[in-house]
C-alpha cells in the first residue's frame, strides 16, 4: 500500500531528532487523532540554515515529516511557505488516500515552525504566514484545517 | 529473511490435514452435492461427514449444523434472522461494545429499520458481567448476542452465565464463537446457546467457509434463498472442499487441545512478561481469562501502524488497533471501550501465535521488539514531552 519510497523515508527517515540550536519551532497534529508533528529549524537570513522534526504517527506521518523537511531544507522562507501537500505527496510517489491529511499536516508543520519564527520577533505572523495551525500559539478562533 | 507469523487472530495457515482432506473435492469428487450420480454422490457423503465431524467436535448432532460463507455471514445469518423471527415480540437486541463488526455493523444496520439495541459497556479487561445483562434485558427483549472471546484483546467472556440469564427471560442467546472454536474447549450443550457462530480460517481451516450453529427447534428464516441446500437454510451450492477442510482442521484441533493450549499459552506468556518489561507498556483484556494465543498491549507515546511497519521489515507479522491502521481517525472500537484514552490506544499492538509458532519465534519477538519501540520513541514528540517533565 505504501510507494518505495514512503518506505525509504520511514524506514531511514532524515532529519529526525531535536536541533539544540532552533530558532523556530512548530507543533502541529493530536495525539487523539494519532499523529503529532514536530519542526524545528534554524533559520539565518531568511534561510532555512537546518531543519529537524519529531513525529508521534504511522508510516506516513514519519515519510511525509522527513520528506517535507528534505524538500525545504536550504530554502528561503518564501520557498518554504510556498510548499504544498501535493507537492510532499508527489515526492514520496503517491499517498493512499486515507493518509494524505499526513502529506497536510507536513505542510502545516513547516508552516508552524516559520510562524514560531516571527513570533518569536514579535512580528504576528498571520499576514505572512496565514493559519500557523499552531493553535497553542496563536491563541486565536479557529479556522477549519 | 526469517518469518515469524503473529497474527493467527486474523488469519491461519491451512493445515496439512486439512489441505489433504480438501483436495479430492477439487478434482476427482468435484460432482454437486444435489446431484444423484456416483461423482455427486460422492460429494454428498462427503459434506455429511464434514458437518458430522463439525456436530461432534462443537459437542451436538449434525443437524443442528449449517454451513455458511464464513463468521460474518453467520452473524448476519443469527441477528437478521432472530430479528425476523421474533419481531412480533419485539424489536429489543442487546450486545457489547466489544463485538466484532460482522456483529456490531449488522445491529447498527437493523437499528436504521426500526430495531433498538443495547451496547453493553464492558470493565477495562473487555468483561460483562450477568447483573449487567440482567438488567438490560426489557420484555421486547427478542436477542442477546455476545461473543465467546474477543478478537482484538483475547477476553474470554463468560457465556454459559450469561445465556442463563437471557434463558432465564426467555431471550434467545447467540454467541459469536469465531475466536474461541477449536482454541478453547467449547461445548454447545454445555453453554446452552440457541446459536454460534465459527469460522475456519481461525483455526487452519481454510477461508470463505463456517458455520451456524442453530439449536434444534428453532426455525431460523433463512438469510440466502434459492436453491434449497442445507435443508431450506441457506442456499447455494455446497463449499465441499471447504466443509471437508474445515471439519478436518477442527477435528484436528480439538484431538490436540489440551497439548496445543499448554504450548501456545506458555509461549504467550513469555511474550507477555518479556514485553511488559518495557516501560510505560500494558496489556490489553483480561490478564486471566483469556485466548491462550493473543498477546496484546499498548506501547505509550507511540503509534500502532509504525510499529507494525517496522516489525514488518523485521519479518514479524502483527497487528494493531490504531487509527492508522483502521483507516479512519478513531482507534479500535474495543481499545476505547476498554477506556484507554486515545493516545494511549492509537499504540496497540496485538501479536497472536498457534501451535505454528515456536520458542524461537518468540524469543526473536523479544528481542526485535523492543529496539523497534526504542527507536520510535526516540522519534516521538510525546516522549521527548514526556521524558523532559520527568526530569524537570
Ligand atoms: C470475533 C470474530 N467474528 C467474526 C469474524 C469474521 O469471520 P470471517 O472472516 O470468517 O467472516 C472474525 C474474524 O475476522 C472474528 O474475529
Amino acid at each position: 500500500m505504501y510507494s518505495e519510497k514512503v518506505l525509504d523515508h520511514f524506514y531511514n527517515p532524515r532529519n529526525v531528532g531535536e536541533l539544540p540550536d532552533a530558532n523556530a519551532i512548530g507543533t502541529v497534529g493530536n495525539p487523539r487523532c494519532g499523529d503529532i508533528m514536530k519542526i524545528y529549524m534554524k533559520i539565518e537570513d531568511d534561510i532555512i540554515k537546518d531543519i529537524s522534526f519529531k513525529t508521534f504517527g504511522c508510516g506516513a506521518a514519519i515519510a511525509t515529516s522527513s520528506m517535507a523537511t528534505e524538500l525545504v531544507k536550504g530554502k528561503t522562507i518564501q520557498e518554504a511557505l510556498s510548499l504544498t501537500n501535493s507537492a510532499v505527496t508527489d515526492a514520496l510517489d503517491g499517498l493512499p488516500p486515507q493518509k494524505l491529511h499526513c502529506s497536510v499536516l507536513a505542510e502545516e508543520g513547516i508552516k508552524a515552525a516559520i510562524g514560531d519564527y516571527y513570533r518569536r520577533q514579535g512580528i504576528d505572523p498571520e499576514p505572512i504566514v496565514g493559519c500557523s495551525f499552531d493553535c497553542e500559539a496563536c491563541h486565536k478562533e479557529h479556522h477549519e484545517h | 529473511m526469517r518469518i515469524v507469523y503473529a497474527d493467527n487472530a486474523a488469519t491461519t495457515s491451512v493445515s496439512r490435514t486439512a489441505l489433504e482432506a480438501m483436495l479430492p473435492y477439487f478434482t476427482e469428487h468435484y460432482g454437486n452435492p444435489s446431484t444423484i450420480y456416483s461423482v455427486g454422490r460422492e460429494a454428498r457423503r462427503a459434506l455429511d461427514t464434514a458437518r458430522e465431524k463439525v456436530a461432534k467436535a462443537l459437542g451436538t448432532e449434525a443437524k443442528e449444523i449449517y454451513f455458511t460463507g464464513g463468521g460474518t455471514e453467520a452473524d448476519n445469518w443469527a441477528i437478521r434472522g432472530t430479528a425476523e423471527l421474533r419481531q412480533k415480540k419485539g424489536k429489543h437486541i442487546i450486545t457489547t461494545a466489544i463485538e466484532h463488526h460482522a456483529v456490531l455493523h449488522t445491529c447498527k444496520d437493523l437499528e436504521k429499520h426500526g430495531y433498538e439495541v443495547t451496547y453493553l459497556p464492558v470493565d477495562e479487561y473487555g468483561r460483562v458481567t450477568a447483573d449487567q445483562l440482567r438488567g438490560a434485558i426489557r420484555e421486547d427483549t427478542i436477542l442477546v448476542s455476545i461473543m465467546a472471546a474477543n478478537n482484538e484483546i483475547g477476553t474470554i467472556l463468560p457465556i454459559k452465565e450469561l445465556c442463563a440469564i437471557a434463558h432465564e427471560k426467555g431471550v434467545l442467546f447467540h454467541t459469536d464463537a469465531v475466536q474461541a472454536v477449536g482454541h478453547i474447549p467449547l461445548d454447545v450443550k454445555e453453554l446452552d446457546v440457541d446459536m454460534l457462530s465459527v469460522s475456519a480460517h481461525k483455526f487452519r481451516g481454510p477461508k470463505g467457509i463456517g458455520a451456524l450453529y442453530v439449536r434444534r427447534g428453532l426455525s431460523l428464516p433463512p438469510l440466502l434463498t434459492g436453491g434449497g441446500q442445507e435443508s431450506g437454510r441457506r442456499s447455494g451450492t455446497e463449499n465441499v472442499a471447504g466443509a471437508c477442510g474445515m471439519a478436518a482442521a477442527l477435528e484436528e484441533s480439538v484431538e490436540h487441545m489440551d497439548e496445543n493450549v499448554k504450548k501456545v499459552s506458555a509461549m504467550r506468556d513469555r511474550l507477555i512478561e518479556g514485553l511488559l518489561k518495557i516501560p510505560y507498556s500494558r496489556l490489553t483484556g483480561d490478564p486471566v481469562n483469556r485466548l491462550p494465543g493473543t498477546a496484546s498491549f499498548v506501547f505509550e507515546f507511540i503509534e500502532g501502524e509504525s510499529m507494525i511497519l517496522s516489525l514488518d521489515a523485521a519479518g514479524i507479522c502483527a497487528s494493531s488497533g490504531s487509527a492508522c491502521s483502521s483507516g479512519s481517525l478513531d482507534p479500535s472500537h474495543v481499545l476505547t471501550a476498554i477506556g484507554l484514552p486515545h493516545e494511549v490506544a492509537h499504540g496497540s499492538l496485538r501479536l497472536s501465535i498457534n501451535e505454528c509458532n515456536t520458542e524461537e519465534d518468540i524469543d526473536y519477538i523479544l528481542q526485535t521488539l523492543p529496539p523497534i519501540i526504542q527507536r520510535l520513541r526516540d522519534m516521538s514528540p510525546l516522549w521527548e514531552d514526556y521524558i523532559k517533565k520527568f526530569k524537570a
